[in-house]
């Protein structure tokens, strides 16, 4: 319900900022001498976009609820199916990116957590605080720059020459390895903020009084850490989770230009350039859509990872 | 024979970044019996937390044990490894801690929390464990164990939850019990219904006890010895009767004067509160070089602010560090 | 001539919560009818159980709960029909000290800003005004000003506990609710606060309301008691006739708790 609420004030607030930007589609053509003003006129005329705003935002409200999204301009069809595989790709990098950041933090953030004041605590403050300061943008040069000079991995798009042709086993391969970088790109952004957060919970959790209750119990170390500590660390920890696909969701807008992966980035930069009112509106309502599924996913995540929750919402 | 517990000049200090190291426990000496029950009273700041921590090797980082020995069946636990320490605690000595709420894992069930104690030093099957759980819920008094088995801790009450916490110190039957303040943060009803059980587990199980509590009708009790402790040293020892009935330490005068009891009916609203000892508890990073009360001190003598009094053995058994006594 | 107004009464005081476990649960009745008077300079202590509804009864006088139904008069004004800018004033005259205040205060700011922060959200006096008042009030409760620049950390219990009575006692309010104010503290340093509190009633004219589930500390603090068992007000009397003569069986049960003590020694003659 509340979801749903924020996904009309988005579309909305998106709809309006778009709209009043100045210029539009076929304000460029005016420049183009071998055009005429009546041409124009009628174009726009036939768009609609003559039209006074609410009714404008009225008759894309309509399109969007056909799953068309209005009419991107400069590809003359539906923005809906313009999207939708772009969507599938994004989808595809963020989940694999998010996935794999959780699966590396997790452990060493809670590795680190119990290894405090040693070599590997400064290295590790050293290490992330180097990561951190570092702009999204460097890195992924640096990345690029790398896969070029040696070559391991492919520098850009999704997928190889000849695709189409390879067998089923062999096409997936190849998506994967297309995948290396621009995920490396995205898990190397994030997990350090990550794993100092994990670090930060799970060492709170160790602080907690109960964590010295059952130490003073004799429960084994391994025991307090894994039953006790991180248990205790999941709730700061899963809202977190949402948080954090909403940055990759952002960044990898970012990789994605930058790498040529066909994901809503380059669509959204194009569609921006070219003033393609509602080819820019897809992907802001879709990465919308992807962050209110993310916060639903932390959501139940939390209720069932922590008991007092489930008892407040019973 | 030696007493089941033996703590001898033990000293702990804490350090921190700066300046001097504060002193939490101050050259004492302390035996605890098998089956006897050795009240401690003083107030927070005292060190009585540091010691019961020290002597299950807890102490956090910024303490550390300056000397002394601590002995369990003769046994030094400065010296255990710590796999050997682990075995010890929550098999033979426990501890209960003042505040149940914090002491039980939120997110986990209680019973588990209770049978992991037992699997820790047992090796019993998973299922075994449960059932000696849900006896040991049994036996601090709860009738419907399995309902409680498998509640989480906010689902139950204050004095519902330091019953489990009674449970899990019990469950391995520890020949001696370290409770910090075990009724401080209840009702009082619910204090009164504690105590009765602490009472009853401790004859019923022959357990050795040394209880820090303010509470003195719990230490009027239980206790078979009271001792009083003040700026991490102990300043007077003897049984219950002895120190609340005729109380010989400044401090512990004070201090039993200032405890409320219930109201005299007769007396003036202003005869009703109880005297407050003037001053405060001296900074531990800079105790004063003679004796530690001195400063508070109503009966101070010449002596007292050049060196510590040492602690003096009276004729009725009883100890005190004063130089009213001797010193 | 005609009789000055009591400083607080309260009326016919409900407060419902939704029940837990789905709409249908059976709402739980925290306050069932409160009828309760405050005259001015007067202490009163609230006694009961967690859960008897006492400290639901004093956030509501501190106005920040709402009660479901029933009234509130403080100095003559319907408290409840105030909103907004107009509940202001009496947000200054009541003042509310908890337990713990390790907790209510902040761990950033130090002593002296922390008794002189109600004055500058209030925009009374300049910076040097305050400070003055802040340290003056810290004098008045016993911290030595030499403690200004301390924070609350580096503070004892007892030491926190008079830097809430003198934030509280910064903006001159009239009725102070002091909710398990004493708890976890220790009995010499209640001893201290006590008497403390004792003359600060003196000196300001202060009216007290107590609230704690210790009915021997509150039979030294107040002049009266008030015991509350779920939602109600069940017996309420002078100090002496409920430690003499209780009537109601939860309040026996209450002294039953009370832990009997063996005579300590007379002070010793002066």
């Amino acid at each position: 319900m509340h979801g749903l609420l924020l996904l009309a004030g988005v579309s909305l607030l998106s709809f309006v900022l778009v709209e009043l930007a100045p210029g539009d589609y076929f304000a460029e053509m005016r420049l183009d001498p071998r055009i005429s003003e009546a041409t124009v006129h009628a174009l726009r005329a036939r768009y609609g976009l003559d039209r006074p705003l609410p009714e404008r935002y009225g008759r894309w409200l309509a399109s969007l609820a056909k799953g068309e999204l209005g009419y991107s301009f400069a590809y003359g069809q539906p923005v809906g199916p313009l999207l939708w595989p772009r969507l599938r790709n994004t989808l595809l990098l963020t989940v694999t990116a998010t996935a794999l950041a959780w699966l590396l933090a997790v452990p060493l953030g809670t590795w680190w957590a119990t290894r405090r004041r040693g070599p590997a605590d400064a290295a590790l403050t050293g290490l992330t605080a180097m990561l951190l300061a570092l702009p999204d943008l460097v890195l992924v040069l640096g990345l690029l720059l790398l896969a070029v000079r040696t070559g391991w991995f492919p520098t850009g798009g999704m997928v190889s020459l000849g695709h189409e042709q390879m067998p089923w086993g062999a096409r997936v391969k190849d998506v994967a390895f297309h995948l290396v970088l621009p995920v490396a790109a995205l898990v190397l952004g994030i997990v350090p903020a990550l794993v100092r957060y994990v670090r930060a919970s799970v060492a709170d959790a160790l602080g907690a009084p109960f964590v010295r209750a059952a130490r003073a119990h004799g429960i084994p170390e391994r025991r307090v850490l894994f039953r006790h500590a991180l248990p205790a660390a999941a709730n700061p920890l899963v809202s977190l989770f949402g948080l954090s696909l909403a940055g990759l969701l952002s960044m990898s807008l970012l990789v994605e230009v930058v790498m040529s992966w066909p994901g809503l980035g380059p669509l959204f930069l194009e569609a921006i350039l070219a003033r393609d009112f509602h080819l820019v509106l897809g992907p802001v309502l879709a990465s919308t859509f992807l962050l209110l599924g993310g916060n639903l996913l932390a959501d139940l995540l939390l209720a069932a990872t922590d008991p007092r929750i489930r008892t407040e919402e019973r | 024979m030696p007493a089941l517990l033996e703590v001898r000049d033990l000293t702990v200090h804490y350090t921190s970044g700066n300046g001097a190291p504060a002193v939490a426990v101050d050259e004492l000496s302390l035996d605890v019996e098998e089956g006897e029950v050795v009240g401690l009273l003083g107030e927070s700041g005292c060190g009585k937390t540091t010691l019961l921590l020290a002597i299950l090797g807890l102490l956090p980082e910024s303490a550390h044990v300056v000397k002394g020995s601590i002995r369990f069946r003769g046994r030094e636990l400065r010296t255990l490894s710590g796999a050997e320490l682990r075995g010890l605690r929550g098999a033979e000595v426990s501890i209960i801690f003042q505040e149940p709420a914090l002491a039980l894992n939120p997110v986990r069930r209680v019973g588990p929390q209770v049978a992991e104690v037992v699997r820790a030093h047992r090796r019993w099957s998973r299922r075994r464990c449960r059932e000696e759980a849900l006896s040991m819920l049994a036996e601090v008094g709860f009738t419907a164990p399995e309902r409680v088995h498998d509640s989480y801790p906010h689902e139950l009450s204050g004095g519902e939850r330091q019953r489990v916490v009674i449970a899990q110190a019990l469950a391995c039957r520890p020949a001696l019990i370290l409770a910090d303040e075990p009724t401080a943060s209840l009702d009082s009803t619910t204090q009164a219904e504690l105590r009765a059980l602490l009472g009853a587990l401790q004859s019923r199980f022959g357990l050795a006890l040394l209880l820090v509590s303010h509470d003195l009708g719990a230490l009027a009790a239980l206790a078979h010895r009271v001792l009083v402790m003040y700026a991490g040293r102990l300043v007077e020892a003897g049984g219950p009767t002895q120190v609340f009935g005729d109380p010989l330490h400044p401090y512990s005068r004070g201090l039993l004067r200032a405890l409320p009891r219930a109201p005299d009916p007769a007396g003036s609203r202003e005869q009703r509160i109880p005297p407050p000892i003037p001053g405060m508890s001296p900074d531990p990073a800079h105790l004063p070089p003679g004796c530690a009360f001195e400063p508070r001190c109503p009966d101070r003598l010449p002596p007292c602010v050049e060196r510590p009094p040492q602690e003096t053995r009276l004729a009725d058994g009883r100890h005190v560090r004063c130089f009213k006594y001797g010193g | 001539m005609e009789a000055e107004p009591p400083l607080v009464r309260v009326s016919g005081l409900t407060k419902r919560y939704p029940g837990r476990g789905g709409r249908r649960a059976p709402a739980v009745e925290a306050l069932a009818g409160i009828d309760l008077t405050l005259t001015r300079g007067s202490d009163l202590a609230l006694v009961g159980q967690s859960g008897s509804g006492k400290s639901t009864l004093a956030r509501c006088l501190a106005r920040l709960e709402e009660p479901t139904s029933g009234q509130i008069w403080f100095d003559g004004t319907d408290l409840l029909s105030l909103r907004g800018r107009r509940l202001l004033p009496f947000r200054e005259r009541i003042q509310l000290i908890l337990q713990d205040s390790a907790t209510a205060l902040d761990p950033r700011l130090r002593a002296a800003e922390i008794v002189s922060e109600p004055l500058e959200v209030l925009g009374r006096g300049d910076r040097r005004e305050r400070r003055r008042r802040a340290l003056e009030l810290m004098e008045t409760v016993g911290l030595p000003a030499a403690w200004a620049e301390r924070r609350p950390l580096e503070l004892s219990g007892g030491q926190r506990q008079r830097l809430a009575i003198a934030r509280a006692l910064a903006v001159k309010p009239q009725l102070l609710i002091l909710d398990e104010a004493f708890a976890g503290l220790d009995a010499s340093i209640q001893a201290q606060i006590a008497s403390l509190l004792r003359d600060l009633q003196g000196r300001h004219g202060l009216t007290y309301l107590y609230v704690s589930h210790d009915l021997v500390l509150m039979g030294l603090l107040a002049d009266e008691v008030a015991i509350m068992f779920e939602g109600r007000i069940v017996e309420q009397g002078a100090v002496a006739r409920i430690f003499t003569d209780p009537r109601h069986p939860h309040t026996r049960a209450l002294l039953a708790a009370v832990p009997s003590r063996p005579t300590p020694a007379a002070p010793p003659p002066p």
